[in-house]
This record gives structure tokens, C-alpha cells and sequence, in this order.
């Protein structure tokens, strides 16, 4: 009964073939660490966003006169509203976490490098919509941090020489952030990103099972074809798509094996996660600003206007440079330079485990970095820390020089010819 | 080496974090959302004595009284004064207008109060009017300056008068409030305002945020039910992986 019902939905679409060649027959490097959990965690959270996005729509009032009362009408009166919209909030910072995550660890390991250039591509198009799309949404409660935060961004935009001053305008559709710059970013926040995001998402991971996962040693797990002694082959089955065309050695398939890690990191994910969403929804601050509980007052500038934390340490590298034109430039930059990583970088080598001592200090050093930028982003300028961001706008920076220039002839370690541990 | 390092860090923070706080050190509010009784107790005082002027525009009578634990007609008979129904939100009829006339500015909404400054600084700020002839109300505030609002628990607290000290500002000796002492003719004696204090701070505390208890007690059962989940799902990942290891 269930295999006739299987058999008619394949003789009119690919089920079957479709989960095999994907999932219970997609053969994956058998080492993978923590690092890999935070792709699949992603999508947890993208579908927490959409869910939970969906519901609070429903109650939501997308209007400069009734934002913000219909955020707190969300939070009293809508059943379980508040856990919507602490499960949204706090989703949106987790989003970031674990993007950030997952793209240290295309870092570490040399995910971007050939044959992944245009995996990375799609993954830093999914950063910047995500950033997109972040944006947008902090403008909806209509808080004071949300009204000045995005006046302080879009301003920005007004720095270009020459169509500055029309493309801010463009962007608000008013002289200054109003009801009607809500709207547009309410519809580009719920229908036009989200969408922009899942087909993103879906073109990340058609890219990543046509090259197949990188791991954490950075040797490929696909060899050529009649390279690999029969005995070195692993006992389980892979589709054909993929043994056809190479041997494969150290693999398993990504169900059952992946899929039990994966939800194991999932539950491990949601103690985390919901222990925010429960105890600490601010997040001292950092999730949920407290002058965002505020309605947004045009006549009323806040004492001091940051980005919510994910922003920061590019906002950082911004307000480093006290020309307004070259600090977006560096901000830029700083975000175009990460998706050039498979061309700067020159090396044979992947995995940080196999490169040399210089390139492990200098990923330190980046690490160190970035910490210190979002922490100076999030904070009150003072003398000591604008000297400190413009240093470590230039370490930033200097990262991807560096690697530049010692990656073309790296001194390496050897490569095992098998996965270890 | 890195070990110190971290110490040094670590050293560092209060410097850092002292830099982004407020000038005057503010006192711990301890309140308890727990406390019903505090609750009703600071729901009595915030509608005796500052509804006249502050709304929670976005709070509803019923849903407060439901959960302080206080019954529906004796909320609708004690602490309804302008006879709206009990599902309404808490409001007064003071004119926007007109109160910006009266007092500077418009006396702002209660119901995030809590969220925006904290409760701490609720109850530091309740605690910290001292009189001031210059000002028109004849009050001041240590950690709200020229604050345009009257001391609207002088009745209970009294009227403080303030204690000052001679300090070093940018190379000039000025003169600063850093505390206030009651004179005694308030209906409360200090303890008992700081109690009131307190009560009206975890009332505001409470209404910021009116999920808050239901919230902390459903987060224990889902952390519970999840940490169940990991278990299993760590043996259940071990029992899969024991063929590929």
C-alpha cells in the first residue's frame, strides 16, 4: 500500500531519487567537528525566522502611527505573542551567530578555496541579505533605536559623490525616515528578502553537493577515477551520481549519520537558545536595546545611537575613518574583501591544521580583531578606543594582505592521504 | 603568560564599564515580581498618585488585575477612579497638550518605563528628589536634573533636603548633590518609603513586561523537556556511529 503510493508520487516526480541522491546516499566526509553543525543550524533558524515571522504579521501593523503599540498589543494581548516575538528577536541575533560561525569555519578550513569559489559566493550573497534583511526588520517595532539607527545607515548612502542625496531619498521615499519608508521595508522584509534568502540558500547547497563538502583536513574525499584499491572504498552505499564519475573514500552517508549529529547539535542549539528566548530575551542589551522600548520621537535624538551588535564591527571600521565618504568605503570594503577569499588567498593547502604557523596567528589576529571592532561598535567613542579602531581597521584589513602575499608560497605541512579522526 | 593576560583583561572591565554608566551610582531596587502583595501594593500607588498624570497606554486593567492576583470588582471598585470598564487600558484625560504647557514636557508613558531605564533607576530616581527652591515645583532630582516633575510621594517620604559635597571638576570646585535626608514630615518613616518605593518600582517592573513570570516558569519545562532530548539524541547519535567508527 505505502511502497504503491511511493511508486506513483516517483513515476510523476523524482522523490525517491531526489532524497537518495541528497540525503541517504549523499556521501560525506566521515571527520566532520562542531564546526559543521552551524550550516544545518541555520536553516533551523531561517524556518524559525519564517514561522514565527508569519505569525507575527498576522498581528502586526505596519504603519508609523500603529507599529509600535501593535508590537506591544503582540506582547499582552496576542496569545503566546510575547514567545513570537522573543523567538523572532532573539532569532535574529542567533542567525548571525551561527553565520558568523559557519563562515569562521570556511576560514579555518579553507572551504572557499577551488572547486568552492561560487559556494562561498552564494554563502556571502546569503550574508548580505541576511544583513538586508536584518535591517529592515529593526525599522518595524518603530523604537527609538529603530527610527535612528536606520536614519544613521540610510545617511550613509548619502555620502556617494553626486546621486547620494537622490539615492537616500529613493531608499526613505521621504525627506526623512517616515510611515512610508516602514512600509517599504515591511514588504521588503517579509516578501522580498525572505525570498531572495531561500532560493539563495537553495543555490548554497545545490553548489555544495555538485563539489561536495570540504572538512576539517581539507583533503578531498573524491579521488579520480580507479585511484582508490578496492579494500580503501567505503562499505556503504553512494548514489551513483556521485561513484560513477570519482572514487570515494572516507565517507558516509549524510543519513542516518549526519542526520542524528545534526539533531543532536540542534537540541544542544535550542538549550541555548531558548534559555535566552525564556531568561534573557535583552540579552543585557545586546539582542533587544533597551531605548527601543521607546516609540521612535523624530524630535528626540537618543543619547548614543548604536547598531544592533551583529552590525557593529563594520559600523566600527565606519566611524574609524573621520572622512564620512571613505569610512563607507572601508565599510564596504571590509564585507567585499571577505567574498574575494577564494582569490586571495593563494595557497595549495586548505586546513589551518596543514598551513603554516604565520597563517594561524594571523586567523588569531583577525579573531581578536573582529571582537575588538564589535565591541568598540557597540560602545561610546572615546580617544583610546578611535586610535584602537583604526588599528584594528588596518589588522582587519591586513589579514587579507597578508594572506595574499605568504600564501603563494606557503610552507606547508604534508597532507595525510586519508581523513584522520 | 595568556593566563595573565586574560586576568589583565578581566581587570580592565569595570574601568570600561564604569565609563558607559550614569554619573551617580544607582541603588538596588530588589524588587520581587513574585511579591504579590508588593505588587498591589505598588499598583495602589501608581494609580493614587501618578495616573493623573502618567498613562500605560498599553497595559489593560483586567489583565493586571488578573495577574497581581487582585479580583475583578474589587480592582473595578478600588482602583478604577474614572469608571472605565475593566478591559479598558490604564489612561487619565490629561490633554498632551496642555500638560507639556504645564510641566515642560508631557509626562511620558509608564508602561515600558522599566524596560527603557531599568528598575534600578526607577527606584533610585524615587528616592532622589531633594528640595530646591530654584525650580518651579520647588523639587530636584539627583539622577534626573531639573526634572520637571513634582514630588508627587512628598506626602509619604517627606520633603528630603539634599546633602552636598565639595568636588573637583574639571579644575573647579563645585558643589554637587550626591545623597538627600528626609526632614521627617512625611506620613512614612524611611524604611517604609523605601518599601514604597520598591512596591511601585516592581509594580513598573512588572508591567513592562507582564510575561516575564509566565515566561520563566513555561522556559524551565521546555529547557527540561530539551535537555531530555539531548541526552537521547547524544545516545541515539553514539548507537548510529558505532559502524563507522
Amino acid at each position: 500500500m505505502f511502497g504503491n503510493l511511493i511508486n506513483w508520487i516517483d513515476e510523476r516526480i523524482p522523490m525517491t531519487r531526489v532524497w537518495n541522491m541528497h540525503i541517504a546516499q549523499y556521501p560525506a566526509p566521515k571527520n566532520f567537528n562542531f564546526w559543521y553543525l552551524f550550516g544545518s543550524l541555520a536553516i533551523l533558524v531561517l524556518v524559525n525566522q519564517i514561522l514565527t515571522g508569519i505569525w507575527l504579521t498576522m498581528n502586526f501593523v505596519p504603519s508609523a502611527e500603529g507599529a509600535f503599540a501593535s508590537v506591544e498589543y503582540i506582547m499582552r494581548d496576542v496569545e503566546y505573542g510575547w514567545l513570537l516575538r522573543y523567538l523572532h528577536s532573539t532569532g535574529a541575533s542567533a542567525f548571525f551567530i551561527v553565520v558568523y560561525l559557519h563562515m569562521f569555519r570556511g576560514m579555518i578550513y579553507g572551504s572557499y578555496q577551488k572547486p568552492r569559489e561560487l559556494l562561498w559566493l552564494f554563502g556571502m550573497f546569503i550574508f548580505l541579505a541576511l544583513m538586508a534583511e536584518a535591517f529592515m526588520g529593526y525599522l518595524l517595532p518603530w523604537g527609538q533605536m529603530s527610527f535612528w539607527g536606520a536614519q544613521v545607515i540610510i545617511s550613509l548612502f548619502g555620502a556617494i559623490p553626486v546621486i547620494g542625496d537622490d539615492l537616500t531619498l529613493w531608499i526613505r521615499g521621504d525627506y526623512v525616515i517616515s510611515g512610508a519608508t516602514l512600509n517599504r521595508f515591511f514588504a521588503l522584509h517579509v516578501i522580498a528578502l525572505p525570498l531572495v534568502l531561500v532560493i539563495l540558500v537553495f543555490l548554497h547547497i545545490v553548489a555544495l553537493h555538485e563539489v561536495g563538502s570540504n572538512n576539517p583536513d581539507g583533503v578531498e574525499i573524491k579521488r579520480k577515477k580507479g585511484t582508490v584499491a578496492e579494500e580503501d572504498k567505503p562499505k556503504f552505499k553512494f548514489h551513483e551520481y556521485y561513484t560513477s564519475k570519482k572514487d570515494i573514500v572516507d565517507a558516509i552517508p549524510f543519513h542516518p549519520y549526519y542526520t542524528v549529529k545534526d539533531i543532536l547539535g540542534v537540541a544542544g542549539f535550542l538549550i541555548l537558545f531558548c534559555w535566552v528566548v525564556f531568561f534573557a530575551p535583552e540579552m543585557g542589551g545586546f539582542f533587544l536595546e533597551a531605548p527601543n522600548f521607546e516609540a521612535a520621537n523624530p524630535l528626540k535624538t537618543p543619547e548614543h545611537i548604536f547598531p544592533v551588535w551583529y552590525f557593529t564591527p563594520f559600523y566600527a571600521i565606519l566611524r574609524a575613518i573621520p572622512n564620512k565618504l571613505l569610512g563607507v568605503v572601508a565599510m564596504g570594503a571590509s564585507i567585499v574583501v571577505l567574498a574575494l577569499l577564494p582569490w586571495i588567498d593563494r595557497g595549495k593547502v586548505k586546513s589551518i591544521r596543514y598551513r603554516c604557523g604565520l597563517h594561524k596567528l594571523n586567523i588569531a589576529q583577525f579573531v581578536v580583531t573582529f571582537v575588538i571592532l564589535g565591541w568598540i561598535g557597540a560602545t561610546p567613542q572615546t580617544d583610546f578606543k578611535t586610535l584602537l579602531s583604526q588599528i584594528t581597521t588596518v589588522t582587519y584589513f591586513m589579514f587579507f594582505v597578508l594572506l595574499f602575499f605568504y600564501s603563494k608560497n606557503e610552507k606547508t605541512k604534508p597532507l595525510p592521504t586519508r581523513l584522520t579522526k | 603568560m595568556m593566563k595573565k593576560l586574560v586576568i589583565g583583561l578581566f581587570a580592565l572591565l569595570p574601568t570600561f564599564t564604569m565609563a558607559a554608566g550614569p554619573s551617580v551610582p544607582l541603588m538596588e531596587a530588589g524588587h520581587d515580581l513574585t511579591d504579590k502583595a508588593s505588587l498591589q501594593r505598588g499598583a495602589k500607588l501608581f494609580m493614587n498618585y501618578c495616573l493623573g498624570c502618567h498613562q500605560m497606554q498599553y497595559q489593560r486593567y483586567e489583565r493586571t488585575f488578573r495577574d497581581i492576583g487582585i479580583p475583578t470588582e474589587i480592582g473595578q471598585e478600588q482602583l478604577i477612579f474614572d469608571g472605565s470598564k475593566v478591559g479598558s487600558h490604564i489612561l487619565n484625560a490629561i490633554e498632551k497638550d496642555d500638560a507639556a504647557k504645564w510641566f515642560g514636557a508631557a509626562p511620558p508613558d509608564l508602561t515600558l518605563v522599566a524596560r527603557v531605564r531599568g528598575a534600578d533607576w526607577i527606584y533610585t530616581y524615587l528616592k532622589s528628589f531633594y528640595k530646591d527652591d530654584s525650580r518651579p515645583f520647588g523639587v530636584n532630582n539627583i539622577i534626573f536634573p531639573s526634572v520637571g516633575m513634582p514630588h508627587v510621594l512628598q506626602e509619604l517620604q517627606g520633603l528630603p533636603t539634599p546633602i552636598t559635597e565639595e568636588v573637583e571638576e574639571h579644575g573647579h570646585t563645585v558643589t554637587k548633590v550626591v545623597g538627600v535626608q528626609t526632614d521627617g514630615s512625611g506620613e512614612l518613616s524611611t524604611d517604609e518609603y523605601d518599601q514604597a518605593a520598591r512596591d511601585l518600582t516592581n509594580f513598573l517592573a512588572y508591567v513592562g513586561e507582564p510575561s516575564r513570570l509566565e515566561s520563566e516558569s513555561l522556559g524551565i519545562k521546555v529547557l527540561g523537556f530539551l535537555v531530555i532530548l539531548f541526552i537521547l539524541a547524544f545516545f541515539l547519535k553514539k548507537e548510529y556511529w558505532r559502524d563507522v567508527h
